[in-house]
């Protein structure tokens, strides 16, 4: 690299993106400075700071880029082959193995405040109503969706065979969204929350995320417009569903107006019952487009891959796309059964996520029989059995949620610990099993390793998992439940039978099962990061490729 | 299989793929979210409701900045053993000022929606300070540093500002007014017009230091609203079915 | 590159169904025809819906929407809901709201009805203060015992909790321990007597420097009209009687200063208008039969 430079050194220039990107950069600095010197809260103050030295990075970091490359961009094409970019792809591999550690670990110690409430320690950054939104974005945003952008990165250049468009742009997305996921978390810690679920987040991270968010779809879309293939791909298609349908979620479920430049906080346009209309359209469809068609997308890639067999059926994959894609949109009304939604509203929430049923499974049904014909490989290859596993835990949550959605039964559910059993398999089983099983295909390939530096650790990974994530949801069910029959129970005489504070005291030991299982669930996770680390670090003669390995740009 | 075919425009070209997925997911919200700004049923006609006062808005911050909607409900269904338990099941009116609304979603602990006046402004403050000590099996945690944080009420006219630009209908009168009706509220000295301004605004010292204007003070003021505008025994329940 | 190009040519060896032809980075995909079973369910699905959507209310129009074929509402389902349950228990609220508290813990059958709706009751709404069994806590009286603030009768105790103490109710028991230190009323050498006067009343130990003559004039100068002449206490105004060993806020030196110092004023707050009039009549009840009741 250091004589490339030296070659071409003397008519090296600065393209535009670098240029543009350095006077932003400049520009936000001082920008933010000005935030912070004025800034009504210390809390926002810190976040103007964290800004400014994010821009101050940014202008070091591209000029120091600058200084160091060869003056000719990166080829698209290298021997008739992609010049595949997978810089950024590692980076979102590796943060999201971080962001999802440090979530489940908060995870666990909510489960444990909830078992045990000495453990808030009276203090205010560690307090159960600060943590729990911590946990819930660092395993949605931070862990579920760098394994998006990772994968999103890599699928489209390789079912493209295109290069990632832009230069700076994907390294833009991946740093920018990791930003945005500081800011967000420690904004929670810190008491900065707009109280929206899945949507903490105050106006000046919505903002920043809404420019990121814009670049990643162009990134992605420009990437489509240039690839060699004719016809796009389905894992494709959700990716993109996901990509524009999460933007419209996010500007519209965040339409707030700040009380001051210098203050962070501001107040939603909407209200009540509109606002709580529009948070569970953005809440619901969060799950249906961030947690379902961007996972499915990776499925769509990842199980065929790895099983080495044909996609089931294509045109299953038509009609449960579009059909999924219409149907999830209505179903948000199902979070306000009973409540102050006139009734109109509900009825078509509940109607909508029966019918959704079968668009959900359209995706297992496509995931599990593309092993058809390979089911024998289940037994050997344990990344295939966590891929497969998980589309089984997509399939149950897809049937469990359509049955919590019919009235009668949210009458039950709701507000209980059934929902959180009823989160949990989907959170746990199917994203978080299928990003696992995706990240171990990813390393390898990323890496230019033969194989995973163990399977069977990986097998040790599936097993204490698996067994967690059972605990888990088992605990809660069974909670849930008999948390919903005591809140309604009357006695003989036409009297309610238990007192609040007698429920709460019978979830105590539900609570302490829930913690073992989240517990081994966290435990699994750590073995997946020391296999992945080994198999970074240990050195093993590159993969002999067609093409020549050397040629491979070093990222 | 011609019919299979046609599917291959959506295939070939992205920006239709696009714009294929931008028109089927818009069916939905526009469907369920556009007719409740419009159905004038959608809001109950109620009396009583009215805009939170300065000191109930710091107190509303409060609530959202410790998270505590992610264990407390304020929205009482439409189910026997609810209004049981809680009273009368929630109306569309009672939030309709709540920029963001805080109805929940999950019950770790009771509904909040009517605890105005449930509780001594005494006990709340002994409760936000060390739940266990007077509810031994809760499961809440403790929020000694509310009693210790003196309330900045310096910018409560920059959010009454905005929430008016919403909608909320806070008079030019109320939002320069803001600081002192905070500071009158929370005292047990005469409040001013506070109460001309706000109907049935309950000026007192809220139980603790009289001296120091805490943000326990204003999240007591808060909670002991809930609830309490709407009076039902003049509600008209069959009016309002929908 | 249209399917039917490859349909022909190119079959998957294992499911010997056809592929449509494409390749992406290795993946194929083959032209299974939808399952029929799937199908079938997401048919039955949309039917169902459907009707669904004829029965209730769902459809939004200009100015109102769809009512649903019966008319059915979620509000109207509960106004329902409870009109049968107070159906249920009408005998038995006719019953009780008809006998006095007395007759009612007579009577086995409408104690047991009594109690059971208080017992719930007060865990939701007492037990937070009272505690769970009503055993109280620093400053929150018991209500097992037979030491009463504002009187053990049924009646009194039936007053209590329905217009509550210092809780702003018109009808609440007012009466106030003054602030005699904060006021100025008292020096605090004198509410230092008084206050080893009080603890010496329940045969508590005095500090040094006490002189019960001193104590004495302070109490019945400023105290006793309350607290009365012995310190009995006085039921028509709230005093506890201060000596019978039960202290409502504690019997340290420093407590009972504080008391004398800042006067107290604790809240009990009203129940009439949340609760409906025969459940705190069975509250009285229940509190009455927890042990303590005169
Ligand atoms: C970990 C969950 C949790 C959080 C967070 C939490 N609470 Fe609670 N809360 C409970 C539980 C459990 C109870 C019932 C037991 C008790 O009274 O303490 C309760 C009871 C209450 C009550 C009494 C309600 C009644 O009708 O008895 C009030 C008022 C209350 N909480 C207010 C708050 C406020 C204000 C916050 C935030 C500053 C908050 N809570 C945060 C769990 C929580
Ligand atoms: C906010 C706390 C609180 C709640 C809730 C509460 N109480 Fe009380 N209660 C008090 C206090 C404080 C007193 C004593 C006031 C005083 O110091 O005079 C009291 C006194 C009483 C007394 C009189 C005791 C005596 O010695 O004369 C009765 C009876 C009683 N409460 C019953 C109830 C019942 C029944 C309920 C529920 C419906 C209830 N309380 C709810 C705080 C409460
Ligand atoms: C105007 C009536 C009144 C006068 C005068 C009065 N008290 Fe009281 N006292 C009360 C009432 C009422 C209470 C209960 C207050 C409460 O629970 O909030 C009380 C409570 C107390 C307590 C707390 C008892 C416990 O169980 O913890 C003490 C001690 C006490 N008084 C001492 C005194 C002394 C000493 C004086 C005179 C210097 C005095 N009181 C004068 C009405 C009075
Ligand atoms: C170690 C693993 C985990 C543990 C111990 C854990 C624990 C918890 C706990 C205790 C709660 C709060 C429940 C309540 O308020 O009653 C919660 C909520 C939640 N968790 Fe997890 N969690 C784990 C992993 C995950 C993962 C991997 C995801 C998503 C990918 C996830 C998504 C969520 C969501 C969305 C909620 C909010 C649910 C709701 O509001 O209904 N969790 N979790
Ligand atoms: C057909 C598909 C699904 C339907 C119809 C559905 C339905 C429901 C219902 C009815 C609730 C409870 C709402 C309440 O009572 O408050 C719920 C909650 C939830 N579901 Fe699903 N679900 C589906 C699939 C999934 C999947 C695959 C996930 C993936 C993780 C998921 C994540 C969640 C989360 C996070 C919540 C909690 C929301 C909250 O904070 O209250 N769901 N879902
Ligand atoms: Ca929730
Ligand atoms: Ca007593
Ligand atoms: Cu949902």
């Amino acid at each position: 690299m250091a004589t490339a430079t030296g070659l071409h050194g003397q008519d090296k220039q600065m393209t535009n993106g670098e240029l543009g990107l350095i006077i932003l950069a400049v520009a936000t600095t001082f920008g933010s400075v000005y935030v912070a010197a004025k800034a009504y809260t210390p809390e926002y103050a810190f976040h103007a700071w964290v800004l400014a030295a994010a821009s101050l990075a940014t202008v070091f970091g591209v000029a120091n880029r600058y200084f160091n490359r060869p003056a000719e961009m990166p080829q698209q094409v290298i021997d008739g082959k992609p010049n595949y970019n997978y810089g950024p792809v590692k980076f979102a591999t590796l943060i999201s193995l971080f962001w999802g550690v440090a979530g489940f670990l908060v995870g666990l110690i909510i489960a444990l405040q909830l078992a045990f409430p000495e453990l808030n320690f009276d203090l205010p950054w560690i307090s159960f109503g600060r943590l729990r939104p911590l946990h819930t974005s660092a395993v949605i945003f931070a862990f579920g969706g760098n394994v998006l952008l990772a994968s999103s990165f890599y699928v489209v250049q390789r079912t493209c065979r295109a290069r990632l468009a832009g230069d700076l742009a994907p390294w833009f997305v991946v740093l920018g969204y990791n930003l945005f996921i500081v800011i967000a978390g420690t904004g929670y810690l810190l008491g900065i929350t707009q109280s929206k679920e899945y949507a903490e987040p105050e106006w000046y991270a919505d903002l920043w995320l809404t420019i990121v968010w814009v670049v990643y779809l162009l990134v992605y879309l420009a990437t489509v417009i240039k690839r060699e293939e004719p016809h796009l791909y389905v894992a494709n298609w959700f990716y993109l569903a996901f990509i524009v349908t999460i933007a419209v979620l996010h500007l519209v479920n965040n339409a707030s107006i700040p009380i001051s430049i210098f203050s962070s906080k501001s107040y939603i346009a909407w209200s009540g019952v509109q606002d709580a209309m529009v948070q569970w359209w953005y809440g619901h469809n969060a799950v249906g487009f961030f947690l379902t068609a961007g996972f499915l997308a990776i499925m769509y890639y990842f199980v065929p891959k790895r099983a080495q067999r044909p996609v089931y059926s294509y045109r299953l994959s038509i009609i449960h796309f579009w059909a999924l894609i219409f149907m999830y949109i209505w179903a948000g009304p199902h979070h306000l059964h009973y409540t102050a939604l006139p009734d109109w509203a509900q009825t078509l929430g509940m109607t909508f996520s029966i019918m959704l049923w079968m668009p959900s499974w359209g995706g297992m049904i496509n995931g599990l029989m593309t092993l058809s014909g390979a089911w024998d490989k289940l037994r050997t290859d344990p990344v295939l059995r966590m891929l497969v596993v998980s589309v089984a835990f997509y399939g149950m949550s897809t049937f469990e949620g359509p049955l919590m959605s019919i009235k009668v039964v949210n009458s039950l559910s709701h507000y209980t610990d059934w929902t959180i059993g009823h989160v949990h398999s989907g959170a746990l089983g199917w994203v978080g099993f299928v990003s696992f099983g995706a990240i171990y295909c990813l390393v390898p390939w990323l890496w230019n390793k033969r194989e995973l530096y163990s399977l069977k650790l990986v097998n040790w990974h599936f097993w204490i998992s698996t067994i967690g994530i059972v605990v888990y949801i088992t605990s809660m069910w069974v909670a849930g439940i008999l948390q919903g029959l005591m809140w309604r129970a009357y006695t003989s005489l036409g009297y309610l039978e238990y007192s609040f504070i007698e429920t709460v005291d019978a979830m105590h030991p539900f609570y302490i099962i829930r913690a073992i299982g989240g517990g081994l669930f966290l435990a699994g996770t750590l073995v997946m990061v020391y296999n992945i680390y080994k198999t970074i670090v240990t050195p093993e003669p590159a993969l002999e490729q067609a093409g020549s390995p050397a040629l491979v740009p070093a990222e | 299989m011609s019919l299979w075919q046609k599917h291959a425009i959506f295939e070939k070209n992205s920006i239709i793929l696009l714009i294929g997925v931008l028109i089927v997911i818009s069916f939905g919200g526009l469907v369920e979210i556009l007719p409740l700004f419009y159905l004038k049923s959608t809001i109950e006609k109620v009396d009583g409701v009215r805009p939170y006062t300065p000191l109930e808005l710091a107190g509303r911050n409060i609530y959202v900045r410790e998270g505590c909607y992610v264990c407390h409900s304020q929205m009482i269904r439409a189910l026997r053993d609810e209004v049981e338990r809680y009273g009368h099941y929630s109306l569309a009116a009672e939030s309709m000022y709540d920029h963001p609304f805080q109805w929940g979603s999950k019950r770790n602990g009771p509904d909040l929606a009517r605890v105005g006046n449930k509780y001594s402004d005494d006990w709340q403050r002994q409760h936000l300070n060390n739940p266990r000590s007077v509810v031994p099996a809760s499961i809440m945690p403790g929020y000694p540093w509310l009693a210790r944080t003196e309330l900045d009420i310096s910018h409560l006219a920059e959010d009454m500002r905005v929430l008016a630009l919403e909608g909320v209908p806070y008079t030019p009168e109320m939002i320069t007014n803001a600081e002192q009706d905070a500071r009158a509220q929370a005292s047990d000295a005469d409040a001013g017009d506070l109460t001309k301004r706000y109907a049935k605004a309950l000026a007192r010292n809220y139980g603790g230091d009289p001296t120091r204007l805490t943000e326990a003070d204003a999240l007591i003021a808060y909670l002991q609203l809930l609830g309490t505008q709407v009076d039902f025994k003049i509600y008209d329940d069959k009016a309002n079915l929908r | 590159m249209s399917i039917q190009d490859h349909d022909s040519h190119k079959v998957d060896s294992i499911s010997g169904t056809t592929t449509t032809g494409h390749s992406w980075d290795g993946i194929e995909e083959l032209n299974t025809p939808l399952p029929k079973w799937w199908l079938t369910i997401l048919y039955a699905s949309i039917i169902w819906a459907i009707g669904y959507v004829i029965v209730y209310p769902a459809i939004p129009l200009v100015s109102s929407f769809t009512q649903g074929a019966f008319g059915w509402s979620s509000r109207a389902a509960v106004e329902a809901d409870l009109a049968e349950l107070v159906q249920q228990r009408a005998p038995v609220v006719a019953a009780l709201s008809k006998a006095s508290i007395t007759e009612i813990e007579k009577d086995p059958k409408l104690l047991a009805f009594a109690r059971a709706s208080g017992r719930v009751t007060f865990g939701d709404n007492c037990a937070p203060c009272h505690g769970a069994g009503g055993g109280g806590a620093k400053s929150y009286p018991n209500l097992n015992d037979d030491d009463w603030l504002w009187g053990g009768s049924a009646e009194q105790i039936y007053e209590t909790i329905a217009y509550g103490i210092r809780s702003g109710h018109p009808k609440a028991h007012e009466g106030n321990m003054p602030a005699f230190g904060r006021d100025g009323l008292l020096k605090p050498a004198e509410i230092s007597q008084v206050a080893d006067y009080v603890r010496a009343l329940s045969g508590l130990s005095t500090a040094t420097g006490y002189d019960k003559a001193i104590g004495a004039k302070v109490f019945a100068e400023n105290c006793a009209a309350c607290h009365g002449d012995e310190g009995k206490g006085n039921q028509e105004l709230g005093a506890p009687n201060l000596t019978d060993q039960i202290w409502l806020y504690g019997s340290d030196k420093a407590t009972i200063s504080e008391s004398i110092i800042n006067g107290r004023g604790n809240v009990m707050p009203a129940w009439v208008g949340r609760l409906d009039e025969t459940t705190i009549k069975a509250l009285t009840v229940y509190v009455h039969t927890l042990g303590g009741g005169r």
